[in-house]
């Protein structure tokens, strides 16, 4: 099966009904997409498909085929890069292991819609679980993102 | 995490504790010292340099080795930011490790240098003197060896970040001198700065070091080492606590493509793959007939019931003051209250794992090592090897909680037992699924807590008879040499020792027999004490009409931190202000782990009888703030984790099974819940206390209070969700 994953098309050797997370982790090697609960709950799995945020840990790898995957490892991009500016500014993350999962979300959020609100905010970043509760930095961090981006 | 009080400067370092090595050429200065411990005579370890707190090599890397595991709460940034001070370290030149294996160097002086822990929100108390002396005593080497080499005094060459230089215009870096300072005497003398000199401690412009990386993706965890050859397993685990595998057909997995072994354990039945998709896939082919015989099968209905029953018979006394029973009787009003906290789960995000690798007789293990020490020596057991051939690799880990901090060593048990059982052909990882995690036990414990207070005419408490029941955590473990008369302090803390002025108190505790593995939850007992003290105060004030900070303020004259602290809170969030209409406020103040923190919260009332938390006012007296901004981090996530947990989190069983076994039903606080939260620090120039955990107690009983001060309701079962329709 072939993956274009980061701008890179690989061929991937695995069980079709691999979910796609465990193909970028275990099979391609890229771990910076992490596992939290293997059933879309936690958001720390998120890929972009297509410039779309999706859970990979329930996507099935014969959807993804013929897209575009985009892990943490290949988010490029001014808008990417103003979201993990702010992070690192604001000091966002504590353990850290939700934060591939947002920073792809808030950059999704943040590429759609340049100036959002807190009720925006956080109707997009609902689905990302954050255990150490860094929620309200996130919320300051994205808005700090959107100030420098203009 | 862990319970312990912190003692009182119980560590005085001397110079001669120091040790000093260069191993091998070109490893630079490497320094150590060691800590008065019971284990002292244990000479090995003791000259190994690469042990040691600091090391500085010919790169000019400083990489220091943190005694303390970091969960997410950053103490690597602090440890990093006390040895940077004195040291004169440049920020880019700073790498932290996990340090292990060695109590002498990373026995926790918070508890008396007897074990390496991370837990009680102890590391900077325990780090503070430590590895601020180790960072001068590597200055000071590195400028005995700089003025040997310029010829010229010690005292006229200055060190700024990184950079050793003299009026002369000779200038040197720290890795320049590296070898040469290893080779210089131990000074019988180092000194360290006054805190009038701190350019780093206490900075706002000191920022941490790990948050490029967690933003990029770029940190490693547990779940993410790789190493050749290795395989990952996935364990079936009893369906009910204290099953044991009865039988098992291991050829429905062993058919799965990608599963290599399927092995028997002590904690269940392990299916090794060559990934983790199919290590699980292999799991849920697997056949296993469970032995229940022993199991625990009562459900978190049956417990509240047996609890409640409990609850009216006197308990084992904790604290006694005065004469509750007289001073009851003459009592001119009684309130009394029963409250019920169900089981909490860490739910960490990065679920539970480990990975273990033999060659010889050297065993590895990678983990979130929270209680080396003991780990170290399980692994070795297993392997039959000394404690000191397994080698704890320290990785950060996604959350804990106290969750990694478990006495009999779970998750790594598992690891180094299924290496074990394939003969040790191939590294192994143990990867929890998020189900696991769930099931997997080391809960909050459940607890009932039953409260009757006495007041006179004029509303004054005359009486204070608190009574608890729930199991205790340190009962059954090494720890359980921390009980006291049958009273284990996690189940008491924040009752038992409670600030309040009051001449007639009794706490008592009733530690029930449960077969569900309980453990410390980011903030123990103070979990549940704070929410019952706070509301009961509050409500106290409330019945007799008394504004609730002035009511506080009253019975805490002896206490100027909680004072200071609650008024620090109250001014600004301007404390008997008009709120706009339909904003209702409260507050809770209480000391753990050395921190005292106050907490205001602002609520609305939802349509459909729910309540939103718009904005929390915190004030926190933790002594030095370290990292003053890393402490309003930890504010923030405590209260987020805190309040989480009082709306809606509840782990309940039924029939002895776990009823929740995902976030889609065990519920963390998520975005649109979280409040706006204004940190205050109390000013102070005492040693620190810690802040991973005080945040969390009074987010839950302020929240209360508010909801009280809005319609009267006082919610006494937890969750919310489950209280407020009682």
């Amino acid at each position: 099966m072939k993956l274009d994953i980061n701008g890179q098309v690989r061929e991937v050797d695995a069980d079709p009904d691999m979910p796609l997370l465990w193909a970028i982790r275990d099979v391609v090697g890229l771990t910076g997409t992490k596992f939290g609960c293997g059933m879309a709950q936690c958001g720390a799995c998120t890929v972009l498909q297509d410039g779309v945020p999706v859970r990979s840990c329930i996507t099935a790898l014969s959807d993804a085929e013929g897209t575009k995957i985009t892990t943490i490892e290949g988010l490029n991009g001014k808008v990417a890069e103003a979201v993990q500016t702010a992070w690192t500014q604001l000091d966002v993350p504590q353990c850290g292991y939700c934060q591939s999962g947002q920073v792809i979300a808030a950059t999704a959020l943040l590429t759609d819609n340049p100036k959002p609100t807190d009720a925006d905010i956080d109707a997009a970043m609902s689905g990302n679980l954050c255990r150490c509760a860094t929620y309200h930095r996130i919320r300051a961090g994205i808005h700090e993102a959107a100030k420098t981006l203009g | 995490m862990l319970p312990f009080k912190l003692k009182p400067e119980i560590f005085k370092p001397s110079r001669r504790q120091f040790l000093v090595g260069a191993a091998v050429a070109g490893a630079g200065l490497s320094i150590s010292f060691r800590v008065p411990s019971a284990r002292a005579e244990d000479a090995k370890a003791e000259l190994d340099p690469f042990n040691g707190y600091v090391t500085i090599s010919p790169d000019n890397i400083v990489t220091i080795r943190s005694a303390h595991m970091d969960m997410g709460q950053g103490c690597y940034f602090g440890i990093a930011t006390l040895v940077a001070e004195e040291l004169e370290a440049d920020r880019d030149q700073l790498r932290v490790e996990g340090g292990a294996g060695n109590i002498k160097y990373y026995g926790n002086l918070a508890f008396g240098g007897a074990m390496q822990a991370t837990g009680g929100s102890t590391a900077m108390f325990s780090s503070f003197d430590r590895y601020r002396n180790a960072g001068a005593l590597a200055r000071t080497m590195l400028v005995n060896a700089a003025a040997k080499q310029w010829n010229v005094p010690a005292s006229e060459i200055t060190v700024e970040k990184g950079v050793l230089s003299h009026a002369s215009g000779k200038r040197g870096t720290f890795g320049e001198f590296a070898d040469a300072a290893a080779k210089e005497e131990v000074p019988a003398e180092i000194a360290l700065k006054p805190r009038q000199q701190w350019k780093l401690i206490g900075s706002e412009d000191f920022r941490r070091l790990d948050s490029r990386e967690k933003a990029t993706g770029k940190q490693d965890y547990t779940i993410d080492v790789k190493l050749p050859g290795m395989l990952t397993a996935v364990v079936a685990h009893p369906p009910v606590f204290g099953a044991k595998v009865k039988s098992f057909d291991p050829a429905p997995a062993k058919a799965v493509k990608g599963v290599v072994d399927v092995v028997q354990i002590s904690r269940g039945v392990a299916v090794v793959a060559d990934n983790t998709w199919a290590a699980m896939k292999g799991r849920d082919a697997l056949k296993v007939e469970w032995d229940d015989s022993a199991a625990e099968k009562r459900g978190s209905t049956d417990l509240f019931a047996d609890y409640l029953k409990q609850a009216d018979a006197p308990g084992t006394v904790a604290a006694n003051r005065g004469d509750v029973d007289g001073a009851m009787t003459k009592a001119a009003k009684v309130i009394e209250a029963t409250y019920q906290f169900p089981y909490l789960a860490h739910a960490a995000l990065e679920p539970m794992n480990a990975v273990a690798r033999k060659n010889g007789d050297v065993l590895e293990v990678w983990g979130g090592h929270q209680m080396p020490d003991i780990y170290q020596g399980a692994a070795a057991q297993i392997a039959g090897l000394k404690p000191e051939n397994v080698q704890l690799h320290v990785m950060k880990t996604g959350g804990s909680f106290g969750r990694r901090a478990v006495a009999d060593s779970d998750v790594i048990v598992e690891a180094v037992e299924t290496a074990k059982a394939i003969g040790w052909k191939a590294p192994v990882k143990v990867q929890w699924t998020r189900e696991d995690d769930m099931r997997g036990g080391r809960y909050r414990p459940l607890f009932v807590h039953k409260v009757k207070v006495g007041l006179d005419e004029a509303g004054n408490i005359v009486a204070w008879q608190h009574r608890q029941v729930g199991q205790s955590i340190m009962a059954g473990t090494p720890f359980e040499a921390m009980m006291k008369d049958g009273v284990d302090p996690t189940s008491v803390e924040g009752v038992s020792d409670q600030p309040y002025a009051m001449s007639n108190f009794r706490s008592e505790v009733v530690n029930a027999k449960v077969g569900v593995p309980v453990l410390w939850w980011r903030s123990v007992g103070h979990t549940h004490t704070a929410y019952v003290m706070e509301t009961m105060i509050d409500d106290i004030a409330q019945q007799t009409g008394k504004d609730p900070i002035d009511f506080r303020r009253a019975l805490l004259k002896d206490h100027p931190r909680h004072l200071a602290t609650l008024n620090l809170a109250a001014e600004k969030a301007e404390w008997g202000k008009e709120m706009p209409k339909g904003t209702f406020r409260g507050v809770a103040l209480h000391e753990s782990f050395g921190t005292v923190v106050a907490e205001i919260a602002d609520i609305t009332l939802e349509d459909k009888g729910g309540i939103k938390v718009e904005r929390v006012v915190c004030a926190v007296d933790c002594g030095t703030a370290i990292n003053p901004d890393q402490v309003r981090a930890q504010m923030e996530g405590g209260i987020g984790f805190g309040l989480g947990s009082i709306l809606h989190e509840e782990l309940t069983l039924t029939k002895g099974q776990v009823d929740q076994t995902n976030y889609d039903a065990y519920l963390p606080l998520r975005i649109e819940e979280m409040p706006k939260v204004e940190v205050h620090i109390v000013p102070s120039d005492e040693k620190p206390s810690g802040v991973g955990e005080p945040g969390v107690p009074p987010i839950g009983p302020a929240v209360a209070n508010a909801l009280a001060s809005a319609n009267g309701k006082r919610v006494r079962i937890l969750p919310f969700a489950k209280g407020l329709s009682a």
